[in-house]
C-alpha cells in the first residue's frame, strides 16, 4: 500500500441555495479542490463522489457520470466517476474509496467529493428520504423519524448516566460558537443554553436547536501518492488511517443503544492503523447531527469516558482551547448538513487546521486531527486520522 | 409502504411472529431467515412471541413522520420482549404517563393508510399493563 495525501480541497457555501443547481454546487466544490491542488483535468485519473438521496432530494441518479460530465472530465478524456451511497456517511465513504485508488497503485490523482442539495423539496419530504436510513420497514413505519431515533438514544443516556437537557444544549451552544468563525456555515448567530430549551421540542428530549439542518452544499479534495505530493503544494496532508465499520440497520437491534458499536470498531481500527491512541488526537471533527449523537461520538472514540460525554461537554473541554477541540468548524449543527458532503467536509476542516490556515477556529499547533461520519442511527461509521507529518 | 412490501411481512406483524434459532436459542423479532449469530449452520423455525415486554427506552415525537401528522404527540418507543429480542413501536398512553422500565403487552391497531382510498395497513402497537 502507498502512502496517500490531500492536496487540494474546496467546500461550497453550505446552506439554503435555492438559485442554485445540485451539479453547480459540486462543479464549484471540484474545479475549486483542483485548482488549489494546481492540477489539471487530464491529469485526473478517477473520481467518487458521495451522495445520499439524489433520487429523492430532485430526482436525479447516475451521479457519477453527471458530475463527470458537467466537471468536463467526462467527453474526451472518460475520467471513470462512481457514486458512493452510505446514508449521511456517504462523503466519508467516497474520500474512503478515493483513498483505497490511490493507496493500491491502480491510480495516481484522485478527486473524492460529496454533494446533497436538499432543499428543493418540502421539509417533510426531505425527512421522508432522510427516514429511509433506517429501517424502512420495522421503524418507518411505526412513525419514527431521525430525531425520534436518535432521541430515543438520548432518553437512555439520561436514564443510565444522568445526561441532563442542558448538557445536550452545550454541543449546540459550542458548535454555533465555533461556526461563526467559518465562512461556509449555514448559521453563523450564536445561541444559547436557554434558547436551546426554549425551542420547540422536536422529539423528546431533542428541541430542534439539537438538531442539524437541512442544508445544500458540496465539497471536494484532491489525493495523491505521498511520494509526489511535494510537487503540487507545499502542505500535503497525509492520510495515517482509513477505517469504516458497520451495524443492524435498526436501532432496536443494537447491543447497548447508547453506543454505536460501528463508531468504537472503526475507531479502534483506525487508532491501529495510526499506530496512535486518542491522547495523540488534537482535534475531531464528529457527527452531531443530533448533539446526543456528538456526546455518543466522542464517548464512542474514546476522548471521554462512557457516560461522560455531556459534562466533558459542559465543562468546555471540547471547546477550542481545551483538552480535545470538537467540531471547530461548527460541526453539522451549525454549518448545515448536507448529508452526501459532511464526510468531505469534515476533513477539509481537518486539514485546514493542519495547514494552518483556520483563521480565529485554529487550534494551535495542530498536527494530528481525526473525522468522524456516520450513517443512518450508526448502521455505518467511516473514522480518518491526518496528520501533517508523513 | 408499498402493498406488497406490506403484504409479504402481514403475518408477522399481525400476529408478532418473528423466528428462533434451534442451534442459538436466540429469537428474533423482526423475523431473520439467517441467524446473525451462527449464519448458514444456524436451523430456523417460526416462533409467535407473547408480546409480553417493557419499555427499554422511549420518545414522544412531535414533529411527525409523513403520514402521521395527525397523530401528534405520539409516543415511540423500543420494547424489550420477554423471549429476548426488541422492536420498535408506538406505545398509546398518555405521553406524561410513560417511563422506562414500564411493562406493556399488545394491541391490534391501524399503522397507517395508503392515501385516502388506500390499503389500511395493521400491525401491533403496545399499551401499559396497569391500563
Ligand atoms: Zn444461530
Amino acid at each position: 500500500m502507498r502512502d496517500v495525501a490531500i492536496i487540494g480541497v474546496k467546500n461550497t457555501k453550505f446552506g439554503e441555495q435555492w438559485d442554485r443547481s445540485f451539479r453547480d454546487l459540486v462543479v464549484e466544490a471540484g474545479v475549486g479542490a483542483v485548482d488549489d491542488a494546481g492540477v489539471v483535468g487530464g491529469k485526473i485519473d478517477s473520481m467518487f463522489v458521495g451522495n445520499m438521496s439524489g433520487g429523492q432530494f430532485v430526482e436525479q441518479e447516475h451521479i457519477g457520470a453527471l458530475i463527470a460530465d458537467y466537471s468536463g472530465l467526462a467527453k474526451d478524456i472518460h475520467v471513470p466517476s462512481t457514486r458512493v451511497e452510505a446514508a449521511c456517511a456517504s462523503g466519508g465513504l467516497a474520500l474512503r474509496q478515493g483513498i483505497y485508488a490511490v493507496a493500491s497503485g491502480m491510480d495516481d490523482i484522485v478527486i473524492a467529493a460529496g454533494a446533497e442539495k436538499m432543499t428543493d423539496v418540502p421539509s417533510a419530504k426531505a425527512s421522508s428520504a432522510l427516514a429511509a436510513a433506517a429501517d424502512r420497514e420495522w421503524e418507518g413505519i411505526m412513525g419514527a423519524t431521525f430525531p425520534g431515533l436518535y432521541a430515543m438514544i438520548a432518553k437512555m443516556h439520561m436514564h443510565k448516566y444522568g445526561t441532563t437537557s442542558e448538557q445536550l444544549a452545550s454541543v449546540a451552544v459550542k458548535n454555533h460558537h465555533n461556526g461563526q468563525h467559518n465562512p461556509i456555515a449555514q448559521y453563523k448567530s450564536p445561541i444559547t443554553v436557554e434558547s436551546v430549551l426554549k425551542s420547540i421540542m422536536v422529539a423528546d428530549p431533542l428541541h430542534i436547536f439539537d438538531c442539524s439542518p437541512i442544508t445544500d452544499g458540496a465539497s471536494a479534495v484532491v489525493l495523491a501518492p505521498a511520494d509526489i505530493a511535494h510537487e503540487f503544494t507545499d502542505t500535503p496532508i497525509y492520510v495515517k488511517a482509513t477505517a469504516q465499520a458497520s451495524d443492524t440497520i435498526a436501532l432496536h437491534d443494537r447491543r447497548d443503544i447508547t453506543t454505536l458499536d460501528a463508531s468504537v470498531v472503526a475507531g479502534r481500527r483506525a487508532y491501529e492503523m495510526a499506530k496512535m491512541g486518542p491522547k495523540d488526537i488534537q482535534l475531531v471533527e464528529v457527527h452531531d447531527c443530533f448533539t446526543i449523537a456528538e456526546i455518543c461520538a466522542i464517548e464512542d472514540l474514546g476522548f471521554a469516558k462512557k457516560g461522560e460525554g455531556g459534562i466533558v461537554t459542559q465543562n468546555g473541554e471540547t471547546a477550542i482551547g481545551g483538552r480535545i477541540p470538537v467540531n471547530t468548524s461548527g460541526g453539522l449543527k451549525s454549518c448545515g448538513h448536507p448529508v452526501g458532503a459532511t464526510g468531505v467536509k469534515q476533513a477539509i476542516e481537518i486539514v485546514e487546521q493542519l495547514r494552518g490556515e483556520a483563521g480565529k477556529r485554529q487550534v494551535d499547533g495542530a498536527e494530528i486531527g481525526m473525522t468522524h461520519n456516520v450513517g443512518g442511527s450508526g448502521a455505518t461509521a467511516v473514522v480518518h486520522i491526518f496528520s501533517r507529518n508523513r | 409502504m408499498s402493498v406488497p412490501r406490506f403484504w409479504r411481512k402481514q403475518l408477522a406483524r399481525y400476529n408478532l411472529i418473528g423466528t428462533h434459532c434451534k442451534k442459538c436459542d436466540d429469537y428474533f423479532y423482526p423475523p431473520r431467515n439467517m441467524c446473525p449469530a451462527c449464519r448458514r449452520e444456524g436451523e430456523i423455525e417460526d416462533f409467535k412471541f407473547s408480546g409480553k415486554g417493557e419499555v427499554m427506552t422511549y420518545t414522544v415525537i412531535h414533529t411527525a413522520a409523513e403520514g402521521f401528522e395527525n397523530q401528534t404527540p405520539y409516543v415511540l418507543g423500543i420494547i424489550k420482549l420477554e423471549e429476548g429480542p426488541s422492536l420498535t413501536s408506538q406505545i398509546i398512553c398518555d405521553p406524561k404517563d410513560v417511563s422506562i422500565g414500564m411493562k406493556v403487552s399488545p394491541v391490534f391497531r391501524k399503522l397507517g393508510q395508503d392515501g385516502e382510498q388506500g390499503m389500511i395497513y395493521y400491525g401491533t402497537k403496545f399499551v401499559p399493563d396497569k391500563c
